[in-house]
């Protein structure tokens, strides 16, 4: 996460509706109680809206959907692990527990408080309420101990649990997909390739693969479209993935990626250009919501 | 919208889109373009983008200045003459002031102009596009199958006495350099000049300038380098056609053809260590120059331009202009002449040594550097007393084609085979 969303800002996002404020158009049950009846459509006029990119959405909640239920499962296993105590089982998990969670980042974070309270890293909230992901993170590592982190156990199974559940009932708009797909992106050039997300495990690769791998799922929804508009942007985006992912694979060990304090700043930067010659063409996907 | 007028309708859809802050910036720059009378606006005058040499060179040095170079990250040459052909395209409309694109107001793309010159004038903006010798070989390599026409000329800077060159600032496979009398002018040019380049080429090093340390036209002041001293004096200037015919411009028949018209560039970061000179005295300081701090002028006349006399001596036969001195080493051959174009640079503050982080960014023109620049700064880097006060700590040298044909684009003699 880059820091906490605050759910006014999301709300009033859905109210200025595509207004420059760059916020994903996500409309779920929730937001749409508290906005009242302004908010029941969300395709404006000067939006392209044909049946294929409505397939497109539609396509991309079931992968959303898919993720979330890979996370409750990895997460619980983590959480099964840090309650029973088990330091190294726990250590283990915790990293392939957090990918599915960086796939759909742009889309889960929307939703709801769960973003600070499952991904808060220190700092970004108050010490007293500092919970999830994170918190447990550096007591593994820095503490090395899994003592005393029970609750923040439970308690992030509980809302990764809860966050499955509204997932369900979330309804995505082609803009998401667009949005989405470039925001992972910056996710990682703003947050990740420094190594401040996962400051004390140092398995910011996993994240960072998952975050690529998040975009490429968007926007394979929507390459047919662009690809009608476009063809050589999809060219130019597909040569950008596999550029990203080709860079990542030289850090592959065993089933997972070596430690982030493995690369050396030069390392990191190519890395970091890698991902802008991607997200560069990628942001001109927008294209296929424009009317004609 | 190219000709920088928003009409009623985008202004209405802009409107209705909640785009008021784009409409006030687009506005502000169409009243700007609309009105502009380049004697009565300062900053408002333009200078050519095309012709036989490219701007940044003989033209009257700006105040300001954004330096990248990139490295290419494609072996496909035919990538590399198309970056030329948009960044010339660029090139040319930010010249006039106008954005690097045609803007878009699609709500669901980013801009094509990052828009931070919106409301600025062009305030003389010159690009200045330059090829390194990296490209015709690298690692033993010539992957981008140009190795038959690179010039001799071009030919790596040879190891200089007293370098010690941070490679990370060094080099590289392409450059823009970016001069303009407004700072946010050259940072905008380069900024989406480097964006435009993403996929094919990334910064491999940049450098800001902030005030000029020469003069390149008689109608220009002398500015003060950050040592205090008066520098440009003696340089070549632009209106000295003969001069530059000699020392800047690559003529006909000198080197593969693509070069002709065009000239060879050498930056050198070059650090001051600025708290050892401010302790000495200023007849150490003027002895080490061989000028006078505050007229500028020669040791022993009152003038600036006063002619430099190496033979002059004082009362008791020691020569006026120390042996050791920078004017009498840098001046000491008529046929190693260059056309300096620097500026003044600091990066901060030197952590490690609590001192601050600057000094000049050499830059200089010349039509041949292994015959020009490269015996200079031996014979320089071998005696100069400037030496005590200053360190080389970056260099790298490009090939700078000449300037694009209106509806050319630069270094398209070069790529004009693929
Ligand atoms: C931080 C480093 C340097 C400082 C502070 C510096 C300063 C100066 C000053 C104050 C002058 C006298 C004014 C003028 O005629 O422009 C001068 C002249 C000159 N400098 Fe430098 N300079 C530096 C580095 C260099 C380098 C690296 C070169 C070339 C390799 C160079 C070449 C020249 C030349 C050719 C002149 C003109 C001499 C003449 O014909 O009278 N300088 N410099």
């Amino acid at each position: 996460m880059g820091h906490p969303v605050p759910t006014i800002a999301a709300l009033l996002c859905l109210l200025i509706l595509l207004a420059g404020c760059g916020r994903p158009v996500v409309t779920n049950e929730r937001a749409a109680e508290s906005t009242d009846e302004t908010t029941g459509e969300t395709t404006s006029p000067n939006v392209e809206s044909s049946p294929e990119l409505e397939k497109a959405a539609d396509a991309y909640e079931v992968y959303v959907a898919d993720q979330m239920v890979l996370m409750d499962k990895h997460t619980k296993q983590f959480t099964d692990a840090v309650i029973a105590g088990d330091l190294e089982r726990a250590k283990e998990l915790y990293a392939p527990a957090r990918e599915p969670w960086e796939r759909i980042e742009s889309i889960a974070a929307q939703l709801g408080d769960y973003d600070p309270e499952i991904d808060a890293r220190e700092g970004d909230v108050p010490d007293d309420e500092w919970g999830g992901f994170h918190r447990i993170e550096k007591s593994l590592w820095v503490g090395g101990t899994t003592n005393g982190q029970e609750k923040y156990a439970r308690k992030l199974a509980e809302d990764v649990d809860s966050l499955r559940g509204e997932i369900g009932g979330l309804e995505l708009e082609p803009a998401d997909l667009v949005i989405g797909s470039v925001e992972l992106l910056n996710e990682v050039s703003a947050g990740k390739i420094t190594g401040e997300e996962e400051r004390y495990s140092h398995t910011d690769l996993y994240d960072i693969q998952a975050n690529v791998e998040g975009s490429e799922a968007a926007f394979e929804e929507l390459e047919p479209e662009i690809a009608e508009k476009d063809p050589m942007l999809v060219e130019d985006v597909e040569k950008g993935f596999e550029g990203v992912y080709k860079e990542l694979e030289q850090y592959r060990q065993g089933d997972g990626w070596v430690s982030y304090e493995e690369l050396a700043e030069s390392d990191r930067r190519a890395l970091s250009q890698k991902v802008d010659a991607l997200a560069e063409p990628l942001s001109q996907a927008g294209q296929v919501l424009e009317k004609g | 919208m190219g000709d920088g007028k928003i009409s009623r309708r985008e202004l209405l859809r802009l409107a209705g889109a909640g785009g008021a802050g784009l409409t006030l910036g687009a506005g502000g720059y169409a009243a700007i373009r609309g009105t502009a009378d380049a004697a009565a606006v300062p900053g408002s005058s333009t200078v050519p983008f095309f012709g036989r040499n490219q701007g940044g060179i003989a033209t009257t040095q700006q105040e300001h200045m954004h330096f990248a170079a990139l490295d290419l990250i494609t072996d496909d040459a035919a990538e590399v003459r198309d970056l030329f052909r948009a960044w010339t395209e660029a090139g040319a409309r930010m010249a006039q002031g106008d954005p690097a694109g045609d803007e878009n107001y699609s709500q669901f793309l980013p801009p094509e102009d990052t828009g931070e010159a919106f409301d600025l004038h062009p305030a003389n903006l010159t690009l200045t596009f330059g090829i390194g010798p990296s490209i015709f070989e690298k690692d033993g390599e010539d992957s981008l199958g140009l190795a038959g026409t690179k010039p001799e000329a071009l030919a790596p800077l040879p190891p200089l006495t007293g370098d010690v060159l941070d490679e990370a600032r060094s080099d590289g496979d392409l450059c823009v350099q970016a001069c303009a009398d407004d700072p946010q002018v050259a940072f905008h040019a380069v900024r989406n000049l480097v964006r435009i380049a993403r996929g094919i080429a990334v910064v491999r090093w940049s450098q800001l300038g902030f005030g000029r340390t020469a003069s390149t036209s008689k109608t220009q002041s002398t500015p003060r380098n950050l040592m205090g001293l008066k520098d440009g004096t003696n340089n070549i200037k632009s209106e000295d056609t003969d001069l530059m015919g000699r020392f800047v411009w690559v003529p006909d028949g000198e080197g593969p053809s693509w070069m002709a018209g065009g000239t060879y560039l050498v930056a050198r970061r070059i650090r001051m260590l600025i708290e050892v000179w401010d302790r000495v005295s200023l007849s150490e300081q003027e002895t080490s120059i061989g000028r006078h701090k505050y007229s500028g002028a020669p040791i022993g006349k009152e003038n600036e331009f006063a002619p430099v006399d190496l033979s002059a001596k004082d009362e008791n036969g020691e020569p006026l202009i120390a042996e050791d001195a920078h004017v009498r080493l840098a001046r000491q051959n008529e046929d190693e002449r260059i056309l300096r174009r620097g500026y003044s640079f600091t990066d901060g503050f030197d952590a490690e040594r609590g001192q601050l982080d600057a000094g000049l960014f050499f830059i200089s023109f010349q039509r041949d550097p292994l015959r020009q620049f490269v015996p200079l700064q031996q014979r320089l880097a071998a005696n100069d007393r400037l030496n005590e006060y200053i360190r080389h700590t970056a260099s790298a040298l490009f090939a700078i084609p000449p300037g694009p044909r209106e509806g050319g684009y630069v270094g398209e003699d070069l790529f004009r085979g693929i």
